[in-house]
């Protein structure tokens, strides 16, 4: 019955805000897979991106309990969308570069920087492809990777 | 307007709000209002001994009224003492504004002396709270904390005011309206889902209406009790709602749940409708869910879209202000319903509730609870508000007290907060004046929880009547341990007691400690005729249990009708 659940959140740019939302999510024992926020442009509003999961009654919840908080604009449960996630990570330079550079390609992706002992790819792609390209990058043994959650689009 | 300080902001706002009294205790923090009330006098201010005194009398105030309770308090200790005021008003949709002092803004984050992230601790037991930022825009903080507090679904909201704000000088722009983009609760229901309920009750055979607090809140109780007398359908009432329907009302089942009567409860159990009318579908009324309501569409009328479906689902969903959707449902109603279709399902439920009514065994020998509860409403019935604390002697008052009419019963239904009762009977005093006799129905447990407000009803003669009926124990925990521990009475005996006459007396009150119906009615007669706060200390049976009971997590239809030794 628990459902994987994209929602927005467009709420007032102010003191605070994000506990708000989160509180409730920790107090009402519901679950954030990802959370991401940033402002919205030209604006007072920002926008929160949650991955969530939960039987279609606690979605229903979430989503009512969202819409009680004062600063909470509107809230977006997502249908027909379109989801990005972003990930980041480092790879020692003995590795072969130009198969990680080919396996970058193939997400959006590329190589972004090169350091004294690393070099630091990214890629872009549906959350799901994410979690494919990170499998496949194993082999070359990054040292550290970094997801950035999801962002989702009304399409 | 002229550019004034923070502090006077708070004052001039209280006045544009039309606040007549606010309850508080000063410190640090908050000094620089405090000096701006010493000032003007545009409110009475009640110093009460104690915070969590003074946000229950606010709120004691706010539900005799229906208008915005308001307290001040200091940072840190001030602060958190309020809490428990805070989360009871929340769970009962109390309105209140709660002003506390903070630390200065160059402070805050310092750990510096009564600090304490207060808006942190506030947030989940607030409908809305604020740490105020600069002194700009303190007045627009102000008029909105009123304006949500007071609409939609009512409730508590907090403005935390770091001390150095009160000082600054900005310019008033007091808001004449409060617009918020992000905040707009629904109050017109929606009539399609209105049309469909009414069809849906004239097509039930057996519906029941299912009262709840929303109506009290809502100023609705006139517009039930028409809708309830054009339909003849019958009715039970939570705690929160006691006094919608009179108690000798004939469609007036009785309260539901826990502690509910038979026939109340029976009639959730059987009905093939539910016309629930603000309530909350709390698990104290529905007993096991997936038993509640077996056969019952339901209907749900209230303002909070997430109170609707959040426990049960919910057939005919109707989101917008009770008395909203009650004039437009009234004249449907009257228009398309024959209340003749229920005589059937009436004469059902009748026969329930003399099979099994809510009663008790009086005595000769020992005074029982109950009848001192019927007696006082023999006495005062419809001419007093009446709080109580939390236990026993609130669910028998639940039961026994003769309601009349909306905001007569001030009891702390959601948090059950004992310590409750005395305080807001204090701000229900306030607000009805000489007219009313206030009584608080209290137990020897909870009474000790706000005592010391004794003194605040002396200084501001507010002659409250406390009934303690004295049990010796944590009656309510007791009974659970009597039922469900095998008797092991693990820290319930109160054996040990003040002398509740001497304390009373200490305080420049009257106290009176009666064991029998003669002593009873002579101290209530006394103490109404003194006019000032009195304790009447009510040796009752100690073993006396609250009946029926549903055990928690029970079905409703499995009610626990007697106890034998
Ligand atoms: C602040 C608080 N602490 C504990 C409880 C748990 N509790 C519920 S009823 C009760 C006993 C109340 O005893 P008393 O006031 O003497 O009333 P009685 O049940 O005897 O009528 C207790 C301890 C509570 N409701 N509130």
């Amino acid at each position: 019955m628990t459902q994987r659940r994209v929602i927005s959140v467009i709420v007032l740019n102010e003191h605070g805000v994000l506990t708000r939302i989160t509180g409730l999510f920790a107090a009402r024992g519901y679950n954030i897979e990802t959370l991401t926020v940033a402002p919205i442009p030209k604006s007072k509003y920002s926008r929160l991106t949650i991955v969530t999961k939960g039987s279609p009654r606690v979605i229903e919840q979430i989503i009512k309990q969202l819409h009680k908080i004062i600063p909470v604009y509107k809230v977006i449960e997502h249908s027909e969308l379109v989801e990005k996630e972003m990930v980041m990570a480092k790879i020692p330079l003995e590795e072969r570069l130009a198969d990680v550079e080919a396996l970058c390609r193939a997400y959006n992706g590329n190589i972004v920087n090169i350091g004294k002992d690393s070099a630091i790819i990214m890629a872009a792609d549906e959350p799901q492809r994410i979690g494919n390209f990170i499998e496949a990058l194993r082999r070359f043994n990054p040292k550290e990777i970094v997801r950035s959650g999801v962002v989702a689009i009304e399409r | 307007m002229a550019d004034m300080s923070g502090a006077q902001m708070v004052v001039e706002a209280m006045r544009r709000e039309g606040v007549e009294v606010v309850f508080g205790y000063p410190g640090g923090a908050i000094m620089n209002v405090y000096d701006e009330i010493y000032k003007h006098r545009y409110f009475q201010h009640i110093l009460t001994r104690h915070e969590q005194a003074a946000v229950h009398a606010a709120d004691g105030y706010a539900r005799a009224t229906g208008k915005v309770g308001v307290a001040f308090v200091t940072s840190g200790p001030g602060f958190t003492n309020a809490v428990t005021g805070l989360a009871t008003a929340y769970m009962d949709s109390i309105p209140l504004v709660v002003i506390s002092g903070q630390v200065p803004l160059s402070m805050i984050g310092t750990d510096a002396f009564q600090e304490i992230d207060a808006v942190g601790i506030s947030r989940p037991c607030t409908k809305h709270n604020y740490l105020v930022q600069s002194v700009e825009e303190l007045p627009r903080i102000l008029a909105e904390a009123f304006y949500i507090a007071r609409s939609g679904r009512p409730g508590p909201v907090h403005i935390d005011i770091p001390k150095d704000v009160t000082a600054q000088v900005g310019p008033f722009n007091y808001p004449e309206e409060v617009r918020l983009e992000t905040y707009r609760p629904t109050i017109r229901g929606n009539m399609r889902q209105i049309k469909k309920a009414v069809e849906a009750i004239r097509e039930a055979k057996q519906p029941l209406f299912y009262l709840g607090g929303g109506i009290i809140h809502s100023g609705s109780a006139d517009l039930v009790r028409k809708l309830v007398d054009a339909t003849q359908i019958p009715a039970v009432e939570t705690l929160m709602a006691r006094g919608t329907l009179p108690y000798d009302h004939p469609q007036l089942l009785g309260m539901v749940g826990m502690h509910g009567s038979y026939a109340a409860n029976m009639a959730m159990s059987e009905a093939d409708l539910l016309i629930a009318l603000g309530p909350r579908f709390d698990d104290r009324v529905t007993g096991k869910l997936s038993e509640f309501a077996r056969y019952a569409k339901i209907i749900h009328v209230d303002i909070d879209p997430s109170s609707i479906g959040k426990l049960v689902h919910v057939h005919y969903p109707i989101v917008g202000d009770l008395k909203a959707v009650l004039e437009e449902m009234v004249p449907l109603v009257e228009e398309r319903i024959d209340p003749g279709r229920y005589q059937q399902w009436r004469q059902t439920l009748n026969h329930y509730n003399e099979l099994h009514p809510i009663t008790f065994e009086d005595s000769d020998e020992v005074l029982k609870p109950q009848w001192v509860i019927r007696r006082i409403g023999e006495r005062l019935k419809g001419r007093a508000r009446i709080a109580t604390d939390v236990g026993q002697h609130q669910m028998w008052t639940a039961q026994f007290y003769p309601f009349t009419r909306p905001r007569e019963f001030i009891t702390s239904g959601g948090l059950g907060t004992m310590g409750f009762g005395f305080p807001a009977a204090l701000g229900a005093k306030r607000a009805v004046g000489d007219g009313e006799v206030v009584v608080n129905i209290s137990g020897d447990g909870s009474i000790l929880m706000n005592i010391q407000e004794l003194i605040t009803a002396v200084q501001y003669r507010l002659p409250v009547i406390n009934v303690i009926l004295n049990n010796n124990y944590l009656g309510m925990v007791r009974q659970w341990q009597t039922f469900f521990y095998d008797k092991r009475y693990s820290e319930t005996d109160l054996s040990i007691q003040p002398d509740f006459v001497k304390v009373a007396e200490a305080f420049g009150g009257v106290g009176y400690r009666v064991s029998t119906k003669e002593e009873f009615d002579q101290a209530l007669d006394d103490a109404l005729n003194r006019g000032v706060v009195a304790l009447i200390d009510v040796v009752v049976d100690r073993h006396e249990n609250v009946l029926p009971m549903v055990p928690a997590g029970g079905s409703l239809y499995n009610m626990l009708l007697e106890y034998k030794d």
